[in-house]
């Protein structure tokens, strides 16, 4: 331990409230470094000096004013208990613009729905139609189709639409 | 709320017998008689710690009288997660701070820079002729550059010493008051203790003397 440490510790050493360590530490320190051991006598010196600071007396008074002051504070309301305490609704303030931005940054609430919704609807328009498309015999008997050259009943097939174009060539 | 006779003698040692948060528990419940015991406990200590922060008698009695009012205000949010003695002085240091800052005391504390430099510019070095003084007036003065001392300290340092060595409250609690780590806190100390080492050099016993009579407690097994 050296000289720095010891300053550290030696108001507590004095007043006794270093623990047994500390205290043994401080006391091999002093026996050996004249320069703190004089440090450690003349602050045990000053609080002794220090005694000698007079104490002044509360006036006859005091009572009797605090007394007054006392008695002039306003009656608590039997509704008091409602208002809140600054703290408290300061507190309640934060904690409803947090959920407010919250609720307005959420992940969920950032038309989602919507645009999921509109996506569906256009799969849907998309494939609604499907079945009539892949329905032959609506394409089949559609009148575009009867300006052609009758088809051969044995070619019955999407691919066969194709292939009656150059039939009639 | 006033004591008079036997009534007030048993009252009194019936609140003797109570803890201070016991009082105060009281007071929250309504108890207007263990504030007025509180009051009366506590008013002089607080006094003397705020007079010895503030430097000016009435304002530490109307700083003093505000600790109180406001420990009555707040007797129904009172907790008792703290000592009392903690919660009141803690109250009682903010306003002293609060005080010297607003009114601005140090323009009032005396520059005691020359006393400890030497023998010549010390103020209580008597000339020779004055050796007669009366010992009451030699008494005064060690009073006056002791407050002066104490006084001339950085405000935290002051409440500290004055926590510390005046009212004797323990490292952790005195942390608690000023709001900073007991570690701080012995730094503090230090620093301040060191200051008025210097500063009332000339009223301490002579380090020769004293050096030798540590060495010799320390040697033989003793603690300060």
């Amino acid at each position: 331990m050296n000289c720095n440490d010891v300053s550290k510790g030696l108001i507590a050493y004095l007043d006794r409230r270093a623990n047994s360590a500390e205290r043994q530490e401080i006391e091999q320190h002093l026996v050996a470094c004249v320069d703190c051991r004089r440090r450690a006598e003349e602050f045990r010196a000053l609080w002794s000096v220090m005694e000698e600071m007079p104490a002044i007396e509360p006036s006859f008074a005091f009572d009797a004013r605090v007394r007054q002051r006392v008695a002039a504070e306003p009656a608590r309301k039997w509704f008091e208990w409602m208002i809140p305490q600054p703290r408290l609704a300061l507190s309640a303030a934060l904690l409803a613009v947090l959920a407010v931005w919250m609720v307005k940054t959420s992940p969920v609430n950032q038309r989602v729905a919507p645009t999921t919704a509109s996506i569906q609807q256009e799969d849907f328009n998309a494939i609604k139609n499907l079945d009539v498309l892949e329905n032959y015999d609506v394409v089949t008997s559609m009148d575009a189709l009867s300006e052609l050259a009758p088809a051969n009943p044995a070619d019955n097939g999407p691919q066969n639409q194709n292939e009656t174009v150059p039939a009639t060539e | 709320m006033q004591l008079s006779g036997i009534t007030g003698v048993r009252y009194t040692v019936e609140a003797m017998t109570r803890t201070d948060v016991q009082l105060m528990l009281d007071v929250k419940a309504g108890d207007d008689s263990s504030f007025d015991f509180l009051l009366q406990k506590y008013r002089s200590p607080l006094v003397n710690f705020l007079y010895r922060m503030v430097r000016d008698t009435a304002t530490a009695e109307d700083l003093a009288q505000e600790v109180f009012l406001r420990v009555y205000r707040a007797r129904k949010q009172y907790t008792p997660s703290a000592k009392f003695t903690t919660w009141l002085f803690r109250i009682a240091t903010n306003l002293a701070l609060n005080s010297v800052r607003d009114t601005r005391y140090q323009k009032m504390s005396v520059s005691l820079d020359a006393p400890a430099d030497g023998e010549d510019s010390a103020p209580l070095e008597l000339p020779a002729r004055e050796k007669r003084i009366d010992q009451k007036m030699i008494e005064r003065d060690r009073m006056e550059m002791i407050r002066r001392a104490v006084w001339g300290l950085p405000e935290k340092q002051r409440a500290a010493v004055l926590l510390h060595k005046y009212e004797e409250m323990d490292y952790a609690e005195i942390a608690k008051i000023l709001e900073c780590s007991e570690s701080a806190l012995k730094s503090l100390l230090f620093r301040a203790y060191e200051t008025l080492r210097v500063q009332l050099a000339p009223l301490v016993v002579q380090p020769s003397t004293a050096g030798r009579r540590l060495a010799g407690s320390v040697q033989e097994g003793r603690s300060l």
